[in-house]
């Protein structure tokens, strides 16, 4: 497999209160904070996964986007799919760990949680995925402060290249104090986008 | 497609500060866990491995810093400091920065730090160190758990091999926080000794801190003689749990069949296993039983666990690092803390460090998220 054969299959964007898939509009609730948002657009996605309400907001958001993405390929499967997962983004688990350190800066106050110190790591959410999706795959979780796509065209054209995964469902999913934002682009074989950069910018900037 | 190989590295750790006498006090024995008793890192007296402040200043200091640095960052700067002077790699636009690292600057967020909480942001610290060295090319930093440091690995060989770069810096490094601790606790994860990787008296755990630091070459210019090349490495989820590893080592199974195959070696050819080996009940089991499903239980085995703790986003570059030595010396190491099996499969654990002619050893590590990594590596004949 060449890597100019590549091509980008589907992608699906979660900011700013609307749900997309590739270029069309699924769900919007604007107005409503994080919260609310996420979890009226997991019930209008029909995700009926109980786990989801454990999650941290950063899973929550991955899950979420990679659900719309993954769910048709994997969930009448008998077989795995080998489907690695390449994300990024530039908070980390920032978000989770704020709550973690408040938990323990007052000495008569301290109560950290496992429940929540198992979210402060960001590659915590490809475990969710790959728990839902039966993926046993390659996963990394890379921290950029801005969206890379240099970086993540050439990891993923890698990946399939030597083999190591068929697919690789690549992006950015960020969480910090003021905003979100997922957006998650499937590399395949098949698929009417070119993957290379340019192709990768362009969709990451149409909002 | 290109080989790749570890050439030129660096252990800043609490054995020392530089490979070759972090490896010789392994040699000898020689752990750096100590008690701590220091309320601003934990309530109570705890088991961890902790760099000295003092000399960590000390040796920074030498190095005439302008700005003010974390203590992670003076650790890191340390460490790639001695291999990029020592390698005479020129900083070029085919030059790669990968950082491995699970928490980074996480001290920061504690109020009573004297940094801004920005630079808990992990891009902040890949741009810090960048900016020291002066490299020409954006950092990519690897947050990944526990497997971030062999991981990191897996990635500088693939963008390598890609045609991204020539080379690659990667430096790893978490620091003992009370962040980390706290946390760690809150699982019930922690010994309340020194900990025993593998043993029947194991009770979980120590925390440690390292900075370590290697190069990844594309060809075989420019070598130590400790080198290896990095045969064939992979990376599987268990797809079973967050927090908990899986009963039958899925993920691990997977990741060292698919690195052996990548690396075209069997069960037969590898001669040492670096396993992850963190004494906690769940993972030292599961790795008994991966390992078995391979064929491997009667592979000499050790957990460096028992010198530096569990150090988290470094640990795995830094076992790495050991391994190439203990190639190089043709010497297995003691896996420090085994008394006797406490696992349900056989293993064979080194006892004392034993003299073997070794070529071939395998390098894996588990984590959190269900992620699992393997290594196969190849001593570079001279």
């Amino acid at each position: 497999m060449k890597a100019q054969d590549l091509k980008i299959k589907e992608y699906c964007r979660i900011s700013n209160n609307r749900v997309l898939l590739n270029a069309q509009l699924l769900f919007e609730d604007l107005g409503g904070d994080f919260t609310t948002f996420i979890k009226m657009a997991y019930k209008k996605m029909d995700t009926n996964y109980p786990k989801f309400f454990k999650m941290d907001d950063l899973s929550k958001l991955g899950f979420l986007a990679s659900d719309i993405l993954l769910k048709p390929i994997t969930q009448d499967s008998e077989k795995p799919k080998n489907i690695a997962l390449v994300f990024s983004n530039s908070a980390s688990s920032l978000k989770t760990d704020r709550k973690h350190q408040e938990s323990i800066v007052d000495k008569e106050n301290y109560f950290p949680s496992p429940a929540v110190f198992v979210y402060t790591l960001p590659n915590i959410c490809l475990g969710e995925i790959s728990i839902k999706h039966r993926l046993y795959s390659e996963n990394s979780f890379f921290i950029f402060n801005h969206f890379n796509a240099g970086y993540l065209h050439d990891y993923a054209s890698s990946l399939i290249k030597t083999e190591k995964a068929d697919e690789v469902l690549c992006g950015w999913i960020n969480c910090d104090v003021e905003d979100y934002e997922a957006f998650l682009y499937l590399v395949s074989t098949e698929g009417s986008i070119a993957h290379n950069k340019e192709e990768i910018i362009k969709l990451y900037t149409t909002k | 497609m290109n080989k790749t190989y570890l050439s030129y590295n660096n252990i800043v750790s609490s054995i020392g500060f530089d490979s070759p006498t972090v490896v010789k006090n392994i040699h000898e024995g020689l752990s750096g866990i100590t008690l701590i008793e220091d309320e601003n890192l934990f309530p109570n007296p705890f088991y961890a491995s902790v760099i000295d402040s003092d000399y960590l200043e000390k040796a920074f200091e030498k190095l005439h810093p302008n700005g003010d640095y974390t203590r992670l960052e003076k650790m890191m700067i340390l460490s790639l400091d001695k291999i990029i002077k020592a390698s005479g790699v020129e900083l070029t636009d085919r030059v790669g920065l990968i950082l491995s690292t699970t928490k980074g600057n996480i001290d920061t967020l504690d109020p009573r730090s004297p940094m801004p909480t920005e630079r808990a942001y992990l891009g902040t610290l890949g741009h810090i160190v960048k900016n020291y060295f002066g490299f020409t090319t954006e950092p990519i930093v690897l947050s990944n758990a526990c497997v971030s440091g062999i991981l990191a690995i897996s990635i500088a060989k693939r963008f390598i091999c890609q045609g991204t770069f020539d080379q690659v810096f990667i430096v790893g490094g978490d620091i003992v926080s009370n962040f980390i601790l706290s946390g760690f606790n809150s699982f019930q994860a922690m010994s309340s000794q020194p900990c025993k990787p593998y043993c029947k008296q194991r009770s979980g755990i120590n925390i440690g801190e390292v900075a370590a630091s290697v190069l990844v070459n594309k060809d075989q210019n420019n070598l130590v003689p400790e080198a290896v090349e990095v045969l064939g490495e992979a990376s599987c989820n268990d797809a079973n749990h967050i927090s908990g590893p899986s009963r039958t080592g899925e993920g691990l199974y997977r990741s060292i069949l698919s690195a052996f195959k990548e690396a075209n070696v069997g069960p037969q050819d590898i001669d040492y296993i670096s396993a992850h080996g963190t004494a906690t009940n769940f993972n030292d089991e599961m790795e008994s039983i991966a390992l078995n499903r391979l064929g491997l239980g009667t592979v000499p085995l050790n957990s460096l666990k028992g010198y530096f703790g569990h150090t988290l986003g470094a640990s795995g570059l830094l076992e790495t690092i050991v391994g190439m030595h203990s190639l190089y010396h043709n010497t297995l190491y003691t896996s420090k803390g085994f008394t006797e099996l406490g696992v349900s499969q056989p293993l064979n654990i080194i006892t004392a460090p034993t003299v073997k002619n070794l070529n071939y050893f395998l390098k894996t590590a588990s984590g959190f998220g269900g992620c699992n990594t393997a290594a196969v590596f190849k001593k570079v004949q001279s």
